[in-house]
């Protein structure tokens, strides 16, 4: 199942935290972060691929983004 | 665009951003600034407090076209890559009281992040408590963070929020120009300026602006943040900031040998004591108020340019803690901590701790 984690206003290292603690919980799957600067859209998409996830997409949403990753 | 945009996201965009801002504050200091303090935001920060007159120390007066430069260059920076995110509303108060500590903290060591390690590349000894006492901070602030410590989300705001304080930083650089420096005065006009001490010592303002400009534009781009480096070094085990900061030292120690500005030794180091204990608590206290605000004082200046209001709140309660610490005696001087000092280390770690343990909350 999908889980959304909605970081918009949070600035880092808040957004990472939230990503790295749903990676942990997951395990695998797919997780689908909404962001809205582009620092906090760089450092979550540098530390799920250092966990070993995928970056899928990355999808403008409102002002930010939607980033998509996953890992089998 | 999209090129320049991803390379300094990349391992050599943040390496070579910091060894710009290392070559050049070293370079700065060449050209004027004092020892090891060719950029000290904490420094000049405490500077600009004292040419508009919040605090009277004599020694420390002067309008630095540097701290104007890193507004104005990351506001360009954020802006010419479409970054530009007006924002604010995240426990403003807090920030302005972080903001207070971090710069006490700061000048009783002397110096902020930055400046300890350009005082680390001079040679000077007692730098090495200073950067001992950041990582003890940051490291408390790191256990704050790992128990859901969280100041809550900003809002989206008028573009307008974010324009007030690189307005004020034109503004200052307009009174530069209308109240320019007189030889052997004080003051010119409403502006104060050193004529002895470390206030005196300066770059020519167009060189410091210049370079203020460039740091300032590569700083927004590549996220360059000290203590950042070490937190997440500690938080994630991840480098990528932190290379940035050696960086940093490393092209700045080479800069210094090649100009004769290497002086390895404790004492009679520029602009510096050696009451180690109080050198590094100092830091201790300032490194975890700017891990608890969520970046250094540079970092503040560059997030202050893409728009976001509560970074430049933090600014404020610098430029005040600042008037703070020269008004009350709390800051360092050659001669060693101020007579209220040890005090106001203790009275900021306790804030800082009240901060930390009260505002903790999984998940927001």
């Amino acid at each position: 199942m999908e889980k959304i984690i909605d970081a918009r206003g949070l600035s880092c290292p808040q957004p990472v935290l939230m990503t790295l603690d749903q990676i942990k919980r997951s395990g695998k799957g797919r997780i689908e972060i909404i962001v809205d600067t582009d620092t906090s859209r760089e450092n979550v998409t540098r530390a799920a691929e250092s966990q070993g996830w995928r970056v899928e997409n990355i999808q403008p949403e409102g002002d930010g983004y939607k980033i998509g990753i996953a890992k089998d | 665009m999209s090129q320049i945009k991803s390379f300094f996201s990349t391992r050599w965009g943040i390496v070579s951003v910091g060894a710009f801002i290392g070559v050049f504050a070293a370079l700065l200091q060449k050209l004027g600034n004092p020892g090891n303090m060719g950029i000290c935001v904490a420094c000049m920060e405490r500077d600009i407090a004292g040419a508009v007159g919040l605090h009277r120390a004599a020694v420390v007066q002067y309008m630095r076209p540097e701290i104007i430069g890193f507004v104005i260059g990351s506001l360009v920076a954020a802006y010419l890559f479409k970054e530009y995110r007006p924002r604010a509303g995240s426990a403003p108060i807090v920030r302005f009281i972080l903001g207070i500590f971090a710069m006490i903290g700061a000048l009783v060591f002397l110096g902020c992040p930055w400046r300890a390690i350009l005082r680390l590349a001079g040679g000077d000894g007692n730098a090495i408590l200073g950067i001992g006492g950041l990582v003890a901070g940051i490291w408390i602030g790191v256990l704050f963070l790992k128990g859901g410590y969280n100041l809550g989300r900003t809002t989206r705001t008028y573009p307008s929020v974010g324009w007030l304080l690189p307005l004020v930083m034109v503004g200052f650089l307009i009174l530069m120009f209308i109240f320019p420096q007189i030889p052997d005065s004080e003051s010119s006009g409403i502006l104060f300026y050193s004529i002895k001490g470390p206030g005196a010592m300066h770059a020519p303002l167009f060189i410091s602006l210049i370079v203020g400009l460039g740091v300032g534009f590569l700083a927004q781009r590549s996220r360059f943040c000290t203590m950042g480096a070490f937190r997440d070094l500690i938080l994630f085990r991840q480098a990528h900031l932190f290379k940035g900061v050696l960086a940093l030292l490393v092209f700045a120690f080479g800069t210094n040998l090649v100009l004769k500005q290497f002086n390895p030794g404790f004492t009679g180091q520029p602009i510096s004591h050696s009451m180690h204990v109080w050198n590094f608590a100092g830091m201790l206290v300032a490194g975890l108020a700017f891990t608890l605000a969520g970046g250094c004082p540079g970092r503040q200046l560059f997030l202050t340019g893409e728009g976001d209001g509560d970074a430049a709140v933090f600014v404020m309660g610098m430029i005040v803690g600042a008037a703070f610490s020269h008004n009350f005696g709390l800051a360092g001087s050659p001669a060693g901590v101020g007579p209220y000092g040890i005090a106001a280390v203790l009275v900021g770690l306790l804030v800082c701790l009240f901060i930390g343990f009260t505002m903790m909350q999984k998940m927001v």
